[in-house]
C-alpha cells in the first residue's frame, strides 16, 4: 500500500492555490499534487509517487552512485569468481 | 536512468545473493516491516535463495491487513446508507468484515467508489452536495499527508459534505511492541522506505540503541532490498546496531518536513487497535479536535459498533512474525484469497496471500534462478 512509483514531472500548475503537475511513468501521464516537493522540484525532476502525491524528488546523483556501488560489487564478483577458476585450474589452493 | 528496471538486474542480484551467504558465519532473522517489500521478497523467491544466510520475518506493515474489524464495520455500515457516497482506495475493498465486505456492499446497491488520491474523494463531494462523500483514510505515515490534505482542502474549499473515516497507523511503536514480546525472534530491521521519506530515520536511532538491532533503511526493488540485507548482515556480523540507510535516492535524514508540518496539523497521536494484535499505546492517528466536522465516526456516530475477531485465523501470530503463512491450520483450505478468513489473505501485500499466490507454501524449498 505503501507503493511509490518513480516518474518525470513534464508540466506544472496551479489548483486552485495547490501545487499540482503532470508526471510520465514510462508512458502513463497522471496528475499528481506536488505540494510537498514544490520547493525542490521543476519540470524534468523525477519525483516518487504515491497515491497521487509526490513524497520526495528522486536525487539523481545518489541513485547513480547506488546504482554504480551495486555494479562494482557484481563485477567484483565476477573477478573473485574468475580468479577462483584460474586458480582451481593451475591446482593453486586459494 | 529510470529509477526502476535498473534495481531489478538479475546478474547483479545474484551477485549480492553469493555476497550475503558468503559474509554470514551463522543464520540470522530479519524482520522486514514493510508489506511492499514482503510482496517483493516473496514473489522474487527471495527467502527462499538465502535461506541459510538470513531467516526473513514478515512484519505487520500492510495497512490492509491490520486495519481493526470494527472498524471494517463501521465503513460497511456507512457504504450501506442511502444518502452515502463511500470512497476508498481499492485495497480495502475485499477485506471481510463481520458480516460481509465493501464489494458485497457495492453489489447490493451501496455507492462505493474506488479513489486514486484522497483528493479526488474532496472532488467527488463537490460534485455531489446532496450526498455525504466519505473517505476511508487508511496506511501508515506514506499515506498521512495525502490523507491530511484531503481534510485540510475540504476545509480550505468549504465542502462540508466531506468526512474521514480515520484507521491510521504509525510503524515505530509497532516496531517497539515486536521487540518487547518476549517470543521475539527479529535480531534487524529493513524500516519501510516510503515511511522513512516522510519521516526520516531520526525516531529509530533510540530504538537501534535500546534494543541493540541494525535498522536499514530500504527501498522496494529487489536490489534494493538485497543490499538492505547485505548491510544489516554486515552490521551483526560487526557487532553493530545502527540506523543507515539503503534508499538514498528518496530518504533525507530529517525526512519531509512540509509533509510532516501538515499531518500533525490535522492529526494527533492516539491509541489505536491493530487487526490480529490488540491495542497499541500511541500507534495511531485521529483527526485533531478543530478537525471534528471531518471526522466520520462523529458524524454518523458509530461508536457504538464493536466486533470480536474470528478465533481461526492467526493473523496477530503471522503479523508478529511468529507463525510462517503455510503453519495456519486455515491457511488455503478455510482461508484463500477467493474466501479470506483474515485481512493478510486479500491484500497482494499480506504475506498469507504472498505465499499462497506464489506458491510458497513449504520452508527450504530452494529455487535459485
Amino acid at each position: 500500500m505503501c507503493l511509490g512509483i518513480p516518474g518525470r514531472i513534464i508540466e506544472m500548475a496551479d489548483d486552485a492555490g495547490l501545487p499540482v503537475g503532470t508526471v510520465d511513468f514510462g508512458g502513463v501521464r497522471r496528475e499528481v499534487c506536488l505540494s510537498y516537493v514544490a520547493d525542490e522540484v521543476g519540470v524534468g525532476d523525477y519525483v516518487v509517487v504515491h497515491v497521487g502525491f509526490a513524497i520526495s524528488k528522486v536525487d539523481e546523483e545518489e541513485a547513480k552512485r547506488t546504482f554504480e556501488v551495486l555494479r562494482e560489487m557484481s563485477q567484483l564478483d565476477e573477478l573473485e569468481w574468475m580468479a577462483d577458476l584460474a586458480d582451481a585450474a593451475e591446482g593453486v589452493s586459494p | 536512468m529510470k529509477y526502476l528496471s535498473e534495481y531489478r538486474d538479475p546478474d547483479m542480484a545474484r551477485a549480492l545473493v553469493d555476497r550475503i551467504r558468503r559474509s554470514a558465519t551463522r543464520r540470522w532473522t530479519l524482520m522486514e516491516v514493510c508489506g511492499g517489500q514482503t510482496h517483493t521478497i516473496v514473489k522474487q523467491g527471495i527467502h527462499e535463495v538465502l535461506g541459510e544466510a538470513v531467516e526473513m520475518i514478515h512484519g505487520p506493515g500492510c495497512p490492509v491487513c491490520v486495519t481493526p474489524l470494527e472498524q471494517i464495520d463501521r465503513a460497511l455500515h456507512l457504504a450501506a446508507r442511502p444518502d452515502v457516497i463511500f470512497t476508498s482506495f481499492g485495497d480495502m475493498l475485499r477485506v471481510p468484515g463481520s458480516e460481509c465486505d465493501l464489494l458485497a456492499i457495492k453489489a447490493r446497491g451501496g455507492n462505493v467508489r474506488v479513489v486514486y488520491s484522497p483528493l479526488d474523494a474532496v472532488e467527488i463531494a463537490r460534485k455531489n452536495p446532496d450526498k455525504e462523500v466519505v473517505f476511508f483514510a487508511v496506511g501508515f505515515e506514506t499515506t498521512a499527508p495525502a490523507n491530511a490534505m484531503a481534510v485540510w482542502r475540504a476545509r480550505e474549499l468549504g465542502v462540508e459534505n466531506f468526512s474521514v473515516l480515520v484507521s491510521h497507523v504509525t510503524v515505530p511503536p509497532a516496531m517497539v511492541a515486536i521487540l518487547e514480546d518476549p517470543e521475539n525472534r527479529v535480531q534487524g530491521f529493513l524500516a519501510a522506505g516510503h515511511v522513512c521519506t516522510i519521516m526520516g530515520w531520526e525516531e529509530y536511532e533510540p530504538l537501534a540503541e535500546r534494543y541493540r538491532v541494525p535498522i536499514v533503511v530500504t527501498g522496494f526493488e529487489p536490489l534494493d532490498i538485497l543490499e538492505g540485507i547485505w548491510m544489516a548482515i554486515r552490521q551483526l556480523e560487526d557487532g553493530r546496531h545502527e540506523v543507515e540507510n539503503q534508499y538514498v535516492r528518496s530518504v533525507r535524514r530529517e525526512g519531509n518536513r512540509s509533509a510532516q508540518k501538515l499531518v500533525t496539523t490535522v492529526f494527533e497521536l492516539v491509541d489505536r487497535g491493530w487487526r490480529g494484535i490488540g491495542t497499541i499505546p500511541g500507534s495511531g492517528l485521529g483527526l485533531r479536535s478543530e478537525f471534528a466536522p471531518y471526522d466520520a465516526e462523529r458524524k454518523f456516530g458509530l461508536e457504538g459498533i464493536r466486533a470480536e475477531e474470528s478465533r481461526d485465523c492467526h493473523a496477530g501470530e503471522v503479523l508478529k512474525g511468529q507463525l510462517k503463512p503455510y503453519e495456519c491450520p486455515a491457511f488455503g483450505g478455510l482461508c484463500t484469497p477467493e474466501r479470506p478468513l483474515g485481512a493478510p489473505m486479500v491484500s497482494s501485500e499480506g504475506a498469507c496471500a504472498a505465499y499462497y499466490n506464489f506458491g510458497r507454501m513449504k520452508a527450504g524449498t530452494v529455487t535459485a534462478s
